[in-house]
């Protein structure tokens, strides 16, 4: 067990080795960020001044080196354009992201699974073949347009739910969220919905799949057979078979939701972390941008080690140390 | 002695209108209490779907259409499905073949337990724990506390079988269905699992049905025996007699094909074609196509049951009258 | 005797595909649009990309208004007057051209990398699947969005982005069918003939991933369409002159919240049925092809 955390660790920190060079080198490729943001009557010492400053004028290597140096420390350099330290921009940025693809992932499970359900007792029935049509189409179609019909619905023809934003905050635990209030919740509807789309798709597919397969197994006919209540029978004995296939897969889907709230937060411009990036991006912003992507990695590579323990948790058979590599 | 389970002419079917299928067609069948009648045929001849159709779980394209099912007074045809579910495990238990398949991998062996216990009998949690204990212990288990706590894979087979009797045996239901529940064990584990079935089922009067297609574990187990041959009952009788003097060409080529019937060397003899499909049963004796002593009238009208002189129940036009090699 | 089959076989596969009549009528909405889209300047009412046929006076013209000059747009136009048909027919030809393009060049590459990983082995086999796994527990929208931010704007940037962000998928499939077929009877059969490895390489092996690979190919190229109209809509894909689906409703986002609809939904609704036909053409295609993926 703790040789297979180790060896975990040790990948991960590879994984993230690799990234970092990959993106520092790649990043540094393109364009010169300060004729973006110097103003036009900025003169050539004025510009050379702010290369010194911002640490430009050494060589790459030199200023990987420094980088990689300060990233032991926890520090990722400062953002270009905001002045403050990077990973501070992302820590105030993080939660309204984090809010988001919760509250996606609550709903992805909490439609997801009953409907995947239905379909899968009665798959022959119209309601199923329309989830399925649904289901299908969830997988297809790219989310933001999904958004902008929401929003064009919603917000445009029957101005029931705000386009744009947080809404009102509560803190909890020192964190700004926005679900505890009815106009955070108004806010957080629409994206949280739209970005939810593609893990329910996934969920009502795999639930439905799975519940047919564990229907005609000889153990839910050995539950039944021995009187035990249907509700019990699908609702614990059929569904702890089920949420094996789904943990594992929105485990590994939930990086890339947080990656995908770059989208849903450009149109409903919610201020998370993706909406960060995308600006950052527009501007240039060299350590802002590598912070970002250090952080979503690691928070892969973090996020993949819990859902194997969890793994482990809900399937006996799974033996962490022994069967995996 | 009152039957525990009498069926009278049950008929099952699957699909509808022109697509149905006649999976059992007017099965006999009358168990005591404390009796083992073998249910014996081979695969698809309806054996296992009988059992299904006595506790009510058949699968969702098949529904029962004729006869009666009648469970110590009570039509189990006439009782709502809802109410099946009070009658499932408290009045009938069931065994299945597999016992890797019929634990559920992912809850230990105390929850399921728990749960088959509760579902008629709300305990406190410690008076369950107690009764389940005390269950695992009745058939066999060493460190029943520890067993409960364990998951599925971590028992062996024969454990796990032994894990489902107790599970079937918690409310001590008139009658169990044992659907061939030793034969994906090894030989040794399959006597083991016999006789403790058999004791248990002396001691407590309990009725059983045991399905099965292996005519030595006939041999071993049951008091009375029902051949049965594309959803019907062909034979019906004392073990003994069946097997001594079988009525039914089918019945006697079954017990032909026992390798341990025959002497060494010679070719071992097989029921020539095999068992029809549902789909296209022949109009008359559904055995007639494979059978040595078919005639006209086999063809064209169905055999109805006759009682023979050794209290067996034939269909056949033409049943044998000579002994059959005893079995081994 | 492969070839004496090959007809039967396809006429089999042919009848199988056009058994189911949704995937039917997807694939001639999906040969219709790209039938569109290659004669898009012959039918297309205006050249939306010719700036002198297109007036600003005619921005923001709800469907079926008429302009100055007398012609019908039926469709509307948006921001600059441009026709809304015209632009979205061109638009199509070029999310088409994208989807098409990344899905080839992915193909080759990832077969390529597949077939040297399963024929190898070793170390070369593990490097490259753990390329391969890295590449894939990345979202794909991170790394396109990476690259496109490295590479800039332009259609063959984004055509390099999505190839990056798909060429796993193949070589993955390509090693696993591959390993698969290696260990066949035949396989062993032809090495005792003592074939050339590149034969048996081209008519044993890669006839029998195709398969798997049509599969997957369709699915992808349905997926890049997809994430090139993502990127766009970010303003990171393609150069605004040269407007693909996912920018015409990027444009019309602007314009949708004081009700101008038509400019970013017309869009819209071509790219989902376009996604859409590609997908339920793919999924038939697996029914058919394998039957053992169904599920």
């Amino acid at each position: 067990m703790a040789e297979f955390i180790l060896r975990r660790i040790l990948q991960a920190l590879l994984v993230l080795f690799v990234m970092t060079v990959l993106v520092f080198f790649g990043i540094h490729v393109i364009g010169n960020p300060v004729d973006l943001f110097a103003s036009s009557e900025c003169t050539k010492a004025c510009l050379d001044e702010i290369m010194v400053n911002l640490g430009l004028d050494r060589p790459v290597w030199q200023q990987y080196l420094i980088f990689l140096g300060n990233l032991a420390e926890g520090d990722l350099g400062r953002s270009f354009t905001h002045g403050v330290p990077a990973m501070s921009l992302i820590w105030e940025r993080f939660p309204a992201t984090l809010e988001l693809a919760v509250a996606a992932l609550v709903l992805a499970l909490g439609i997801g699974l009953p409907l995947g359900f239905y379909a899968g007792l009665r798959p022959e029935s119209i309601l199923s073949k329309v989830i399925m049509a649904l289901s299908m189409i969830g997988f297809s179609v790219p989310i933001f347009w999904i958004g902008l019909i929401l929003i064009l619905t919603f917000s445009v023809y029957l101005g029931w739910l705000p386009a744009i934003g947080r809404g009102e905050l509560v803190s909890v635990l020192g964190l700004e969220v926005s679900f505890l209030t009815l106009d955070g919740l108004r806010h957080l509807a629409m994206p949280a919905f739209t970005l939810s789309l593609l893990m329910m798709s996934m969920v009502i597919r795999l639930t439905r799949a799975g519940l047919r397969e564990v229907m005609t197994s000889d153990y839910i006919r050995f539950a039944r057979a021995n009187g035990v209540p249907e509700y019990r029978v699908l609702g614990w004995h059929a569904m702890k078979n089920l949420l094996i296939p789904i943990v594992t897969v929105l485990g590994m889907e939930f990086g890339g939701v947080i990656a995908f709230a770059v989208v849903t937060e450009s149109i409903f411009s919610w201020p998370g972390v993706g909406k960060m990036l995308i600006d950052a991006i527009s501007v240039l912003d060299r350590p802002l941008i590598v912070a970002y992507l250090i952080f979503v990695v690691t928070m892969f590579v973090l996020l993949n080690l819990v859902i194997d323990i969890l793994y482990s948790l809900l399937d006996p058979r799974v033996r962490l140390g022994a069967g995996a590599v | 002695m009152a039957p525990v389970l009498t069926l009278r002419g049950l008929t099952t079917v699957f699909g509808k209108g022109t697509q149905e299928l006649r999976a059992l067609d007017g099965v006999d069948l009358t168990v005591n209490a404390g009796e083992i009648v073998a249910l014996v045929g081979e695969s698809g001849s309806g054996k296992s779907l009988t059992g299904f159709s006595i506790n009510g779980l058949l699968p969702a394209n098949a529904r029962i259409t004729g006869g009666s099912i009648d469970l110590s007074g009570t039509d189990l045809r006439t009782v709502p499905a809802r109410e099946m579910r009070k009658i499932r495990g408290k009045e009938v238990g069931m065994i299945f073949q597999d016992p890797m398949m019929t634990l559920n991998p992912v809850l230990r062996v105390e929850t399921q337990m728990r749960d088959a216990l509760r579902a008629h009998d709300p305990l406190p949690r410690a008076a369950l724990r107690e009764r389940l204990i005390a269950a695992l212990a009745e058939v066999g288990i060493a460190a029943p506390e520890q067993r409960l706590r364990a998951w599925p894979h971590e028992l062996s087979g024969g454990m796990r079988q032994r894990v489902a009797i107790a599970t079937a045996l918690l409310h001590s239901p008139k009658l169990i269905i044992a659907d061939e529940p030793t034969t994906a064990l090894d030989v040794t584990i399959q006597g083991q699992i016999l006789a403790l079935a058999q004791k248990l089922c002396k001691e407590r009067g309990t009725a059983l049905i045991w399905i099965t297609h292996d005519l030595a574990v006939v041999a071993g187990i049951a008091d009375r025996v029902s051949v049965m041959y594309a959803g019907r009952v062909v034979e019906e009788g004392p073990v003994d007699a069946v097997l001594d003097a079988p009525a039914h060409p089918y019945t006697r080529g079954l017990i032909d094909s026992v390798a341990a019937n025959q002497p060494k060397g010679t070719r071992l003899p097989m029921i020539p074609g095999r068992m029809p499909l549902l789909s296209d049963l022949p109009k008359g004796c559904v055995f007639a196509p494979r059978c040595s002593r078919r005639s006209a009238l086999c063809d064209s009208t169905s055999p109805p049951p006759r009682a023979t002189g050794q209290g067996q129940t034939v269909r056949c036009h033409h049943p044998l009258t000579e002994p059959a090699g005893a079995l081994a | 005797m492969i070839t004496a089959e090959r007809p039967s076989r396809l006429r089999a596969f042919t009848t199988a595909f056009l058994g189911s009549p949704t995937a039917t009528v997807a694939l001639c909405v999906f040969v219709a649009m790209t039938l569109a889209a290659i004669f898009a300047p012959l039918i297309a009412p205006q050249d939306p990309y010719d700036l002198r046929s297109v007036s600003i006076l005619d921005n923001l013209l709800p469907p079926g208004e008429t302009s100055f000059d007398g012609l019908t747009y039926w469709l509307g136009t948006d921001g600059q007057g441009r026709d809304m048909l015209s632009a979205m027919l061109y638009g199509l030809r070029i999310s088409l051209v994208v989807g098409l393009a990344s899905g080839v060049i992915a193909l080759a590459f990832g077969t390529l990398v597949g077939l040297v990983a399963a024929f190898r082995g070793g170390w070369v086999d593990a490097l490259l699947m753990r390329i391969v796994d890295l590449q894939l527990s990345l979202p794909t929208i991170l790394v396109a969005l990476i690259l496109l931010v490295i590479l800039g704007r332009g259609i063959d940037k984004i055509i390099v982005a999505l190839v990056v962000v798909q060429w796993a998928y193949f070589a993955r499939t390509v090693r696993g069918v591959a390993l698969v077929e290696n260990a066949r009877d035949y396989v062993d059969a032809a090495r005792g003939l003592r074939l050339p490895p590149l034969r048996i390489l081209f008519h044993h092996i890669l006839p029998n991933c195709l398969p798997t690979l049509l599969v997957v190919a369709t699915i992808q190229m349905a997926q890049a369409i997809s994430l090139e109209a993502t990127l766009s809509f970010l303003g990171l894909g393609l150069p605004p002159t040269r407007p693909s689906l996912g920018l015409l409703i990027a444009n019309g986002f602007d314009y949708l919240q004081s009700g101008r609809w038509w400019i970013s939904v017309l869009p819209g609704v071509v790219l989902l049925v376009l996604v859409v036909s590609i997908n339920v053409v793919g999924d038939r295609l697996r029914d058919v092809l394998n039957p053992h993926l169904r599920g």
